[in-house]
């Protein structure tokens, strides 16, 4: 069969250097006497989008003896490339979903690392897509699969992902080049020479080796429960705190000792004594009413004791609460000084400044005022408003004396807490929401389940921590309808993640409109940030 | 100073004749053009062939050296009309655009060009966006180059083709007082190969000569009756020279093949990719050896009728493989076959689809239907399952594969004033916003979703006209820099000044044309040896007559939502005018990061601001993101073990623009974003102040960690 051009197909987003890559490739073929022609499709794409870049290789040797040029291609052809170069997860996936990966023709060599598009980003709660399974499409489709982290290899070396990449193509073996050309193009660039160099012989080795490691998406790290209880506390005088924590179902442990530790660290060891009190309330509840599942008793899975669980989760947050007290305090601690500076990269003795952006609402002042004068301030429409003309953005130096000391002191006022108006309503919406679960438990556990998984729509601050809580009472005004019927669990979960679907509430309100409509056929919820 | 600097590749327009010339096919085209000794150069940027303006522009030292007048012209209509100068002299004059939509902005000026002939080659030379990556309304140049009598090239996608085109285009508009449209889709503007140079030729006719000794012909000046014999001249004296030089010069290819009772026509454009097609097919070879007859078509207007009776003599059928719509060339074609009596069977849309880009995948699958039907011999069994398209489980794919919208870069100044216009309609509940073309139009799409249509580059003021009713609600029109000093002043301020409007026009001047690739704009504010800039739209507005004038600095959301409330609820009657203002980051960035490396190395106190998120207050609600959008604002795994959305985070991309924290403010959401001031090279002042924070802050930071360390369960 007569000799036919390598195909090579490049997708990169806006910035990663794709046209840096195609020049090294192009700089190395022609220094290995092979014409090459390369185009690329960048238009609006250029804006954050993907660019795809294509290149065709023939050697001149060939050439020569035909005294003739070979016609290149301006584009990929489904199932005539050789190698798939993606800078980017999804871009990966794009490539498959355009048919450029073949099983029996086509090298893909992938990043692992995710670039989120704002539809995944911009989701209310999780809207990433799920990398984990998109990578084993990858690894069936195509004919070989090199993927690792290039962004994580690029920043090890202080280089660009666009070496990383070239050195992946060499290691590959996809492109009859020698691995001295590869370099001397890097070298011929001059540009951070050194570094760039590093990052090809990194990513060229696990390209010879065969890298193919995955990595997850945005998930949380929340899944594993079956970490293991210590037998003692790290303070001897909250042995019996553990104690409690050790006799509740084995499921909920881990979750209830986060919880109580949250609450020590929110308050105090009496504050995590008052979590768990609620938590025993409610495992009391289910260990009477849970389905009984002929699942292995030492319950390894997430349906057995799911009441208390979810609970034990909701709860530990809705306790902690996110009041200007523990920004507050949260905000002055050591350890998050330590993290800031790895965060932002800064040398080891390099001096920088922290500014924090406060918009304490009137609300939020007086919720951290004693219950009586908050609820005066809030009264009185003399008083809120000149407090409100007071309240306009603050920029806090944190990393300054004065600026310190007025967090300090705020987070300070965390033995007062108990007395606040924020804490004194939280407590009462926190008792009304376990009344509700421990009424419907003995007759609809389910929906007492989605009831107290429903917490999780009260997060965020302002107006957002507003929104949550009235989607949230929305739910529970519902409660009633949704007992009467078989499916109510179903219903209430859905309408859970309705809520979350959009900001102003549309995909609920319809929701909504069908339930009362009696039809209970889910309805397609139209998410604002995907036309 | 435009986004890609050609500093470097500029160097070989001055290779000599026989040296091997390397590069981008818009780098051969400017070749080219001082190959054919041309006179004078102008255009406007636009992709595909925004590249061709930059290479132009740093070429202006060379173009001067070999007495070449180049202009970045205001606009398309400009570049065309710039081509007068073809007319009464021998002088070669090319310009460039982006069509269809240069093409109809410079229709006025090209039809008259047309309409009174040229003396000098006059080459107008079109980025056809169309297809992946366009970014207009998918129509065809062809249109253009037959109602004004025009001709147009549509060489093979190969460089020596296309500086042949170049040449050969020069020669034919004046052989014929015709201009002529060179047409280059995307890819092949972005094509890198190599051609044989040859030595760039003075043009030999200058325009001081002209100047010098002015020539006038009545019969070129658009007024009866000499409009009336331009129209007699187009149809009995041009029309056929242009086609008796096609013919004689032979600019077509009739190519035999040993399927010799069928045929292909095709544009040259689509030459490679045919090619490819007919070889996945086995119908050719990698050469470009063609089992079946092939015509390819190098000039697509006008068509050579001879040319084509004696390609489809004796053929049971032909395709004819035209890329777009309508089908005009088809239509011709079976004019031609009628006329000439041929009974061959003229194959086109129908097997090939009838609008969208013809890919590979496209004309393998017309093509093989073709073979299938009229020369099944032809079809011996596919090379293997490496040919066909694979299966994939598109379902399954579509869920993992979420779409990737182009949106505003990192650190963007328009990003500020659409969150600020977010904001605005929480309070007034939706607008109506008429959009335009450039950066803001990404505003369209997610996370701002405004925008309720868009007209044209500078038509946003003009699409909200119909809406000055008086009274109700006030229109908001949005409209670039760029497209302000294109038209914007005349067709949407002036126009609303006279026509006594009441609604809001927001100019966002990020200071370059930003999204066609950051090339200057009479109101850039950077020094440029070449340009006359710093012209204020601020003057400008108020000179057309807007009494009404704001200015805003997009990052100060605050000032801009006070500007904008102004201008919906202010009682004062008339056109309202925002200069929404904030240097293009690309632009600033490539300008700011050398001079503070240069600072930081030289030991200058430097700060360096970039945002960050802290994971322990973020709940994982993404309103910032909504209100954002920008690509250093992402988010990654929540550490919180009892969370599982989730949580913000700014990556390392960040260029402390500011924006996270006026959002944070402005939409009272969360106290999770901190802006972190880097500082290099500190005093002995900073380090004495850091000496004594350290002291107290750690101090106390010690006794509460010791107090929670009290209570560890």
């Amino acid at each position: 069969m007569t000799q036919r051009p390598i195909k090579l197909c490049v997708a990169a987003l806006g910035g990663q250097g794709g046209g840096v890559l195609t020049e090294w490739l192009i700089e190395i073929a022609e220094a290995q006497r092979h014409l090459v022609q390369s185009t690329s499709v960048p238009g609006v794409a250029q804006r954050t989008g993907a660019t795809i870049y294509y290149l065709e290789f023939f050697p001149k040797a060939v050439v020569e003896r035909a005294g003739r040029e070979p016609v290149m291609a301006l584009m990929p052809v489904p199932g005539d490339v050789d190698c798939v170069i993606a800078s980017e997860l999804i871009e990966a996936g794009r490539a498959i979903q355009r048919g450029l990966v073949h099983r029996e023709r086509t090298t893909l060599i992938a990043s692992s690392h995710r670039s989120y598009s704002i539809a995944e980003k911009s989701a209310m709660g999780q809207g990433a897509a799920d990398s984990a399974g998109l990578i084993e499409l990858a690894r069936t489709q195509a004919k070989r699969l090199i993927l690792f982290d290039m962004e994580e290899v690029a920043e090890q070396h202080h280089s660009v992902i666009s070496s990383v990449l070239l050195g992946a193509i060499c290691g590959s073996g996809v492109l009859p080049f020698t691995r001295d050309a590869f370099e001397a193009a890097i070298r011929k660039s001059g540009i951070s020479v050194a570094t760039n160099l590093a990052a090809f012989a990194d990513a060229c080795g696990r390209a010879e080796r065969g890298d193919a490691a995955s990595n997850a998406g945005p998930t949380s790290v929340a899944s594993d429960h079956s970490a293991e209880i210590p037998e003692r506390a790290r303070s001897p005088g909250l042995q019996p705190l553990l104690d409690r924590v050790r006799r509740l179902p084995k499921p909920v442990q881990a979750l209830a000792l986060e919880g109580a530790r949250r609450a020590i660290d929110y308050q105090d060891p009496a504050y995590a004594a008052a979590y768990l009190d609620r938590v025993e309330r409610i495992s009391a509840l289910d260990e009477r009413w849970r389905p009984q599942r002929n699942a292995p008793s030492n319950g390894g899975d997430g349906n057995e004791w799911a009441l208390t669980a979810s609970v034990a989760r909701g709860l530990a947050l809705w306790m902690t609460f996110e009041d200007t007290i523990r920004v507050a305090d949260l905000k002055t601690r050591a350890a998050r000084f330590a993290r800031v500076r790895a965060e932002v990269r800064a040398g080891p003795d390099q001096l920088f400044g922290i500014t924090e952006f406060m918009k304490p609402r009137v609300a939020e002042i007086a919720g951290t005022l004693p219950a009586a004068m908050g609820a005066w301030v809030l009264a009185s429409p003399s008083v809120s408003g000149w407090l409100g003309r007071r309240t306009g953005g603050k920029h806090i130096r944190t990393n300054t004396v004065s600026g310190f000391l007025l967090l300090h002191a705020l987070g300070g006022l965390k033995r007062w807490r108990r007395g606040t108006l924020r804490y004194i309503e939280e407590n009462a919406r926190i008792e009304e929401w376990l009344r509700r679960i421990e009424r419907l438990a003995p007759t609809h556990y389910d929906l007492a389940v989605e009831l107290a998984r429903a917490q999780r729509l009260i997060k965020g601050y302002g107006e957002t921590h507003e929104r949550g809580w009235r989607s949230f009472s929305t739910l529970l005004g519902e409660l009633d309808t949704l007992a009467t019927r078989a499916d109510g669990a179903a219903v209430l979960a859905r309408l859970h993640e309705a809520a979350l679907a959009d900001e102003e509430g549309k995909a609920l309100a319809a929701e909504l409109a069908l339930l009362t409509a009696g039809n209970s056929q889910p309805v397609a919820t139209t998410n604002p940030v995907n036309p | 100073m435009a986004e890609r600097s050609f500093a470097k590749e500029v160097q070989s327009l001055r290779l000599g004749a026989g040296a091997e010339f390397r590069g981008e096919g818009i780098l051969a085209v400017t070749k080219a053009l001082l190959q054919s000794g041309v006179g004078y150069v102008g255009g406007y940027q636009g992709a595909p062939i925004s590249h061709l303006m930059d290479v132009l522009t740093d070429a202006e030292d060379i173009l001067t050296e070999l007495g070449v007048h180049f202009e970045a012209s205001a606009s398309e209509a400009t570049a065309a009309a710039m081509l007068a100068a073809s007319i009464n002299y021998p002088l070669r004059g090319a310009v460039t655009w982006k069509s269809t939509v240069g093409t109809n902005v410079a229709s006025d000026a090209l039809a008259n060009l047309a309409s009174a002939g040229v003396r000098g080659g006059a080459l107008i030379i079109v980025g056809e966006d169309y297809g992946e990556g366009a970014s207009i309304m998918q129509e065809r140049t062809h249109a253009f180059a037959m109602k004004s009598q025009m001709w147009l090239l549509d060489p093979r996608p190969q460089l020596p083709e296309i500086v042949r085109a170049v040449e050969q285009g020069f020669e034919l508009s004046e052989a014929s007082h015709t201009p002529v449209m060179l047409m280059l889709r995307i890819r092949a503007c972005h094509v890198y190969g190599r051609f044989t140079a040859k030595d760039n030729r003075r043009p030999p006719f200058s325009a001081a000569d002209a100047l010098a000794s002015p020539s006038r012909d009545y019969g070129r000046i658009i007024l009866p009756p000499s409009t009336y014999a331009q129209e007699r001249e187009k149809i009995e004296q041009r029309f056929p020279a242009a086609v008796r030089f096609v013919a004689e010069r032979q600019l077509n290819e009739l190519r035999e093949g040993e399927a010799s009772d069928i045929g292909i026509v095709l544009q040259g454009g689509l030459y490679n990719n045919v090619l490819r097609a007919l070889e996945l097919l086995d119908c050719a070879d990698t050469f470009g050896t063609s089992r079946v007859p092939l015509y390819l078509l190098n000039v697509t207007y006008p068509l050579v009728p001879e040319e084509w009776a004696r390609f489809c003599a004796g053929k049971r059928a032909v395709l004819v493989i035209e890329e777009g719509q309508p089908e005009f060339i088809e239509q011709a074609a079976s004019q031609i076959l009628r006329k000439h009596e041929l009974s061959t069977a003229l194959l086109g849309k129908g097997l090939l689809p009838m609008h969208g880009e013809y890919t590979v995948d496209v004309l393998r699958r017309g093509l093989a239907e073709f073979i299938g039907q009229w020369a099944p011999e032809l079809r011996r069994t596919s090379r293997g399952p490496a040919r066909e398209a694979p299966l994939v489980p598109v379902g399954q794919l579509a869920k993992l594969v979420p779409p990737r919208p182009s949106g505003l870069c990192t650190g963007c100044p328009e990003r500020p004033f659409f969150a600020a216009m977010k904001l605005l309609q929480r309070e007034t509940g939706p607008l109506h916003i008429s959009a335009d073309i450039g950066c803001h139009s990404f505003a369209t799409l997610p996370p701002f979703n405004m925008g309720n249509s868009i007209m044209g580059y500078g038509l946003g003021a003009a699409g909200a006209s119909a809406f000055h009713t008086g009274g109700g609600r006030r229109p908001v029109a949005v409209m670039g820099d760029g497209g302000f000093w294109h038209n914007g002043l005349t067709s949407g301020i002036g126009n609303a000044v006279f026509n006594r409007h009441d609604g809001l026009t927001v100019i966002i001047d990020n200071n370059y044309s930003a999204a066609t690739g950051g090339q200057d704009i009479p109101s850039s504010r950077w020094p440029n040896e070449h340009r006359q800039g710093n012209n204020s739209i601020l003057d400008a507005v108020r000179g057309v007559g807007v009494k009404w004038v704001r200015h805003t600095r997009t990052y100060d959301i605050p000032q801009t939502l006070k500007v904008l409330r102004e201008a919906l609820t202010t009682p004062v009657r008339g056109p309202k005018v925002i200069v929404a203002e904030g240097e293009c980051q690309l632009n600033r960035q490539r300008r700011v990061r050398p001079l503070m490396k240069k600072a930081i190395d030289e030991g200058r106190r430097v700060v360096r601001e970039r945002f960050g998120v802290d994971p322990d207050t973020c709940t994982g609600d993404h309103s910032c993101i909504r209100l954002s959008g920008c690509p250093s604002l992402t988010v990654r795994p929540n550490p919180d073990p009892l969370r599982t959305d989730p949580i913000a985070h700014v990556d390392n991309s960040c260029v402390g623009c500011g924006v996270c924290g006026e959002v944070a403010h402005a939409a009272v959401l969360c106290p999770s974003f901190y802006r972190a001031e880097l500082l290099y090279n500190p005093s002995w002042w900073d380090r004495v102040l850091a000496r004594v924070r350290a002291a107290v802050i750690g101090g106390l930071q010690r006794h509460s960690d010791r107090k929670r360390l009290r209570f560890a369960l």
